[in-house]
């Protein structure tokens, strides 16, 4: 079968940084393809080169069903037949979904807009889609996944038979994801040829037919649906066997005796129904639940962030009340966001300065006067016991990868000596590489008695770092597997809770 | 600096690259002044860089210099103070009136900064504690701030030829007799703008508030006390409108609630945004600051020296101002390439 796309001898270089070596690769149509490879392996520089946004260096061949092409941006992209789908979606909130698609070359007739036209042409196109949402809708008004249904059908309405999607399910819960697949897997059968990229591994064996696999710039191969082992995966993109993933010492249930925090009855009036729970020192505790179960917000309420209705919290047998987060972090209890670009890191500012946020005050000369080697101190300190992967400590925490932002992130909490640490998807959009290594700090952390609470949206994550696991549905725990419950830690088990099936359906 | 034992090499080096980097972005500017400075001074034969044209330069540059710092400190936050050319003339009007009271004249000074500190904690109060706009807040107290500083005198101007302090305003420190001379009002703009940079660069506050103004949520969740950085940043834009209103009495002998201070917002918003601080917030200097204010002044006394209409005057300044910028987004958008 002849390939809809074939890539060969890319290489592209920056300055004298070498982003891609001699990259390769091959596309069928009707395959879903994925790529995968750690952050700054060159995925994106990758499809940045198909999309016209970046020129290859000399030597690259590009061809379309055979023909050598030249792309030079999105409009011969687009003529070639490529379309590309980016993490952030790049519609205009305020136009309609008809406008949106035709936007750059909007049908006119001397400037005003035939609207019924273009209407009528997209509507077909939604219909194939199954979208339940019309061409005359405002985008603004659309939830995320349906927003994603308009980036396709601009993308099928231009006739484009190359799409490529950059991690199309961030923001999307477990059914909107369950959606997007079975649309995928329809485009496939039509004929299209895609290509995936995604750092979930359980996404990629789900809907992969190939994977291709890039490490440090360079091709590493492309393995068949059979061959495409977790082992194999991971091995092609970190060039060395992991282990293992997880790092779990095991401790003893009779170990967990001393309750650092407990939770009673816990609400905010919305989101928070409720909830009970004890965390206990040296022990991980993970939470799991569907997107939008009110996990992150029992965090915030804990962490003084979200205001409380009703409930009370004791730590280690004191009445623990926090106003706000610093109330919590006075105490000593940390929470690591689940979105640390948006209100996390201050990215503009030096890997020293965001580690040293919270320890400023305390740390000052006559409280205000900052303790600069103090800071440096500190700094230097947590790049290398975390292994931070960052040319200096003033160097800006905005330019680092996703897994060396996290580490820095965790740094800050570091400082305060946590008792509890709230840890909110610690790995979102972390590589592997650095997720084992994220996980190895939580159980060291664990072993020095921290108690920890990991919410995290990825099963096998909660299975393999957490001693039981806490499972919310609709703002309620709604159950607790592993650890000393009787009901063993499930994938089947934890979803059972978290859709709200409850005990019924518990295997144990 | 002490950078005593750094690891290696590498690193080190890298560390001094990025630094040099950064002075150049704080820099940005200067070259643009010195180009100004020295084309006037060549268009004017030679009448520009004379001991006595620099003194006056550095004279007219100090009340914006001393209201821009303040300025960047909100403009840090991503906020903004409409109301410092109002509040000056309040804070001026409120020095007068305690100058003219027997006994008490010598307070004055303190009356003029407490006033600009009141307005300006009451912006911050509003801003802070209502989630009102900083824009919204302070075109209100442009206004209504302006109004007071009027009523305060009946509408009229009050003068006080025997004001205390009028050293301030009226001379100068001799560097070099008969050539140069430093004139004290300068030398108090320098001072405000030493004191800015050790609370911004030195201080826990001065963190905090590139904090917020970088990212106001995470900000909030390291458990930084963001109301208290809002109202702190406008407390010290009202307390140096208050100070420049000091120096404008003492230069004056006379306050008028209805014309001092009248658009000097926009010149210290100007000299702000000139020296390189983002509208965005988090990111900015305040020696950039100085120096915008600087070429701001030169191109006021260089275009009266060569005799360019009061008219022209205006157009040619903000021409440059938005040319000046545009130059360095330009510069910047090379230098970000890799």
């Amino acid at each position: 079968m002849q390939p809809v796309l074939e890539m060969r001898g890319v290489s592209k270089t920056f300055g004298s940084v070498k982003a891609l070596t001699n990259v390769q690769l091959q596309l069928f149509p009707g395959e879903v393809h994925a790529l995968m490879g750690e952050n700054g392996a060159g995925k994106s520089t990758l499809m940045k080169i198909l999309s016209g946004a970046y020129r290859p260096d000399a030597g690259a061949e590009i061809l379309i069903d055979g023909t050598p092409v030249n792309i030079t941006g999105p409009i011969s992209a687009r003529a070639a037949g490529i379309s590309i789908i980016y993490q952030e979606l790049a519609l205009s909130p305020n136009l309609t979904v008809a406008e949106n698609i035709y936007l750059g070359r909007e049908l006119s007739h001397g400037g005003v807009l035939r609207k019924a036209e273009m209407e009528a042409s997209v509507a077909p196109v939604l219909k194939r889609l199954g979208a339940g949402f019309g061409p005359g809708n405002t985008v603004r008004y659309l939830n995320v996944a349906n927003q994603q249904l308009v980036e396709i059908a601009r993308a099928l309405h231009a006739d484009s038979r190359i799409l490529i999607m950059d991690e199309p399910t961030t923001a999307l819960s477990e059914r909107e994801t369950a959606g997007l697949f079975s649309m995928i897997r329809q485009l496939r059968d039509e004929g299209l040829a895609i290509v995936y990229i995604s750092h979930r591994m359980n996404e990629v064996y789900e809907l992969a037919d190939r994977v291709s696999i890039l490490r440090d710039g360079s091709y590493t191969g492309t393995l068949s649906k059979d061959e495409a082992s977790p082992e194999a995966i991971v091995r092609h993109m970190v060039g060395r066997e992991l282990s293992s993933l997880y790092t779990k010492t095991a401790g003893s249930k009779a170990a967990y005796t001393e309750t650092v925090l407990r939770v009673s009855e816990l609400s905010d009036g919305s989101r928070v129904h409720g909830c009970s729970f004890e965390l206990r020192a040296g022990e991980v505790v993970g939470m799991a639940g569907l997107v939008g179960s009110g996990r992150s917000e029992l965090a915030q309420a804990i962490f003084g962030a979200r205001p409380r209705k009703g409930g009370a919290m004791w730590l280690d047998g004191e009445v623990f009340a926090p106003n706000t987060p610093q109330d919590a972090i006075a105490a000593r209890v940390a929470y690591l966001t689940e979105d640390r670009r948006g209100n996390g890191l201050f990215l503009d500012m030096s890997c020293e300065e965001n580690i040293n946020t919270g320890v400023l005050r305390s740390d000052a000369r006559w409280g205000m006067v900052l303790n600069r080697s103090r800071a440096r101190a500190r700094a230097d300190e947590s790049i290398r016991n975390l292994s931070v992967r960052v040319p200096h400590a003033g160097f800006p925490v905005g330019g680092l990868s996703g897994g060396n932002q996290q580490k820095v992130l965790l740094s800050r909490w570091l400082q305060i000596r946590p008792r509890v640490l709230i840890l909110d998807e610690p790995t979102r959009g972390v590589d592997i590489g650095a997720k084992s290594e994220i996980y190895r700090i939580i159980d060291a952390l664990a072993r020095e008695g921290v108690a920890i609470l990991v919410i995290s949206s990825e099963l096998p994550e909660v299975l393999g770092v957490a001693d039981r696991i806490l499972v919310m549905h609709e703002g309620r725990i709604s159950g607790e597997v592993g650890g000393d419950t009787g009901i063993p830690a499930t994938q089947e088990n934890i979803m059972a809770f978290a859709s709200g099936i409850g005990r019924s359906a518990v295997a144990a | 600096m002490s950078n005593s034992q750094t690891a290696s090499a590498g690193p080190g080096a890298a560390e001094r690259q990025q630094r040099l980097k950064a002075m150049m972005a704080t820099l940005g500017m200067l070259p643009v002044l010195i180009l100004v400075a020295i084309g006037f001074h060549l268009l004017s034969d030679g009448r520009f860089f004379t001991g006595q044209n620099v003194s006056v330069v550095l004279q007219q540059a100090s009340v914006n210099t001393v209201l821009a710092a303040g300025m960047t400190f909100v403009i840090l936050t991503a906020g903004i103070d409409l109301s410092v050319g109002s509040v000056l003339a309040a804070a001026a009007m409120a020095g007068l009136i305690v100058s003219n009271m027997p006994g008490v004249e010598y307070l004055w000074v303190f009356a003029a900064l407490a006033t600009g500190l009141a307005f300006g904690m009451l912006n911050g109060f509003l801003i802070s504690a209502l989630k009102l706009p900083p824009f919204i807040v302070t075109l209100g107290s442009l206004t209504a701030v302006r109004g007071i500083a009027r009523l305060m005198g009946n509408d009229t101007t009050i003068f006080n030829p025997e004001i205390p302090f009028s050293f301030i305003g009226n001379s100068s420190i001799p560097i070099i007799p008969e050539i140069f001379a430093l004139p004290w009002l300068a030398v108090i703009a320098f001072l405000v703008i030493l004191a800015s940079w050790f609370v911004l660069k030195r201080t826990v506050l001065g963190t905090h508030i590139y904090s917020v103004g970088g990212n106001e949520a995470a900000a909030r969740l390291s458990g930084i006390k963001v109301p208290r950085i809002y109202l702190i940043v406008y407390g010290i834009s009202g307390l140096l409108a208050g100070l420049g209103g000091v120096m404008v009495s003492t230069r004056l002998f006379a306050a008028n609630g209805l014309q001092l201070g009248q658009a000097y917002e926009l010149d210290a918003i100007a000299a702000v945004i000139l020296g390189g601080t983002s509208f965005v917030g988090g990111i900015g200097t305040i020696w950039g600051t100085l120096i915008g204010a600087l070429i701001i002044a030169v191109l006021s006394n260089g275009l009266v020296l060569i005799g360019v209409s009061d008219i022209w005057q205006y157009v040619i300044k903000g021409l440059v101002i938005i040319g000046a910028v545009a130059l360095d987004r330009l510069r910047q958008r090379e230098s970000a390439r890799t």
